[in-house]
């Protein structure tokens, strides 16, 4: 496959743009693989990907249900981060910010990562001392983070309400190493990257079943397509994990939610990088278009309709103009919703399913995107040595059951307050 | 959406909360409690759940609801095992 460069373009420009080749290959299935993926979404394509580059395992289908990139890979607001406080999350989203930071030269794929900054904004003396543990906390992950008092905020965003009269800004915590990824050339940077390396990226190809040995352990999955045999069988369809676990027999600490987004016709620059609220839920960036891309909470009740209602819109739209209220009179151009998994502490699962040969990658909600790389990192690592990568080894199925639980938000055991 | 509560009437979902699945009953021994508070059916299609009318009678409602379309089958009133 070609080499993506300055000269390549150039070329092409001079052919006048006639001799493109796909950037992947959309391949028929075989009868057999080594690892099958379930879900060709940024967290499927980065497992295939890693397991071919980093473990040399190539014989891997990844297996989608619709087209490559159309779940919540393309349904996210693209915010990448890495500013979490609890030990389990830290380092796995560290490490994710650091394959995010390589990730176009290791690619060779224009991703458009830009590291404009992440401000997380405090309004009282109670989450001012929060957020500075939190900073402290990432400080001593290695995580960069400040701690800014108003002023400092005022001169990075003048046009904030910093006299709201009932959430006045008192400062923020910044990452500047945070910011924004396009989220579909990552998905399109995997597929061409695992393709390359002879992964079989396989659409409109929904598992209906799992194969089992006599054993009872994985021998394959049962798709619209045909039944595929392997060895190992990843699940990486985040919003619809419980109905394939259920498929196996299995029922998860996951509930599925709809989180919807928002996007503004397009403006000229007026963001910095992300900003979000801190007294309601709300996170807004300026996509490179210049469209507001924003979002809020989930809609609190269970749904795989990938859509979702007015009070949550009212919701969001009131916590933008709590902050920001230079935006009321942009026009919001389009919103979507995106089916999550909710697990019962708000923090994913990367590990052995109860099953022989089967695998989870899920419980990904607000964390999703940001964690792609990480994701596939760490999913990969599992599926090839059958042990837990040392980033993402907190991310136990059992851990509900031994009380190891890394509830990032302290709101206890109920999936729709996470 | 809008949720049909037994006692209000039709009302706007804003008015309510949320609390999930109708379907895990608390149980009397230990070795169950796990089950009840952290695994879920998580079902696709229609569900059993509870919601509590906060900003109207303040009654605690069982509303059955399919979770791929958001149609809404109807309500009763929790108290009594919600039957």
């Amino acid at each position: 496959m070609t080499r993506y460069s300055i000269f390549s373009l150039a070329a092409h420009a001079l052919a006048g743009h006639k001799r493109w080749r796909p950037t992947w290959r959309d391949a028929a299935p075989r009868d057999v693989y080594d690892v099958v993926i379930a879900g060709g979404g940024g967290h499927g394509l980065a497992t295939a990907y890693y397991l071919a580059k980093v473990h040399g395992i190539s014989r891997v289908a990844v297996v989608e249900r619709g087209w490559i990139g159309g779940g919540n890979a393309g349904r996210n607001t693209t915010i990448i981060r890495s500013n979490y406080g609890l030990d389990g999350n830290a380092p796995f989203y560290e490490w994710s910010m650091k394959l995010w930071e390589g990730l176009e030269q290791d690619l060779n794929y224009n991703a458009m990562v830009s590291q404009r900054g992440v401000l997380n904004l405090y309004h009282s003396d109670g989450q001012r001392d929060a957020f500075a543990r939190r900073g402290n906390a990432m400080r001593l992950h290695g995580i960069d983070a400040e701690l800014l008092d108003r002023e400092a905020v005022r001169a990075m965003a003048p046009f904030l309400a910093f006299d709201h009269s009932r959430f006045p800004i008192q400062g923020g915590l910044l990452q500047r190493r945070g910011g924004t990824a396009r989220h579909d050339a990552v998905v399109w940077g995997y597929a061409r990257g695992a393709s390359e390396r002879g992964v079989d990226i396989i659409q409109n190809c929904e598992v209906t079943g799992f194969a089992r040995h006599s054993n009872g352990s994985i021998a394959g999955v049962e798709t619209t397509r045909g039944t595929i045999r392997a060895a190992k069988v990843g699940l990486a369809v985040a919003g619809s994990s419980s109905r394939l676990a259920a498929l196996a027999g299995l029922r998860l600490p996951i509930e599925s939610h709809v989180l919807q987004a928002f996007v503004s016709e397009a403006l000229k620059p007026i963001l910095p990088g992300v900003i979000t609220f801190g007294a309601g839920h709300f996170y807004i960036s300026q996509s490179d278009k210049g469209g507001l891309v924003f979002g809020g909470d989930i809609d609190g009740y269970n749904s795989y309709a990938a859509r979702g209602n007015l009070p949550v819109v009212e919701d969001v739209c009131e916590g933008g103009m709590a902050i920001m209220p230079m935006i009321g009179r942009a026009r919001v151009l389009r919103s979507w919703g995106g089916v999550c998994d909710m697990t019962m502490d708000g923090s994913p699962i990367i590990d052995r399913a109860p099953i022989e040969g089967l695998y989870l990658n899920a419980g990904w909600c607000y964390g999703g995107f940001k964690a792609t790389p990480a994701s596939g990192w760490c999913f990969a690592h599992l599926l090839a040595r059958g042990e837990p990568h040392e980033a993402a080894a907190a991310y136990r199925l059992d851990r509900f059951a031994t009380g190891r639980l890394i509830d990032e938000k302290g709101a206890g055991a109920q999936a729709n307050l996470h | 959406m809008r949720l049909p509560c037994p006692y209000c009437g039709e009302r706007d979902a804003a008015e309510f909360v949320s609390r999930g699945d109708a379907g895990p009953v608390r149980p009397m021994n230990e070795a169950d409690i796990f089950d009840y508070v952290y695994i879920r059916d998580n079902p696709a299609g229609p569900i059993r759940e509870h919601w509590y009318h906060a900003q109207g009678c303040r009654n605690w409602i069982v509303v059955t609801r399919n979770t791929l379309t958001h149609e809404i089958f109807g309500a009763v009133l929790a108290r009594g095992g919600g039957q």
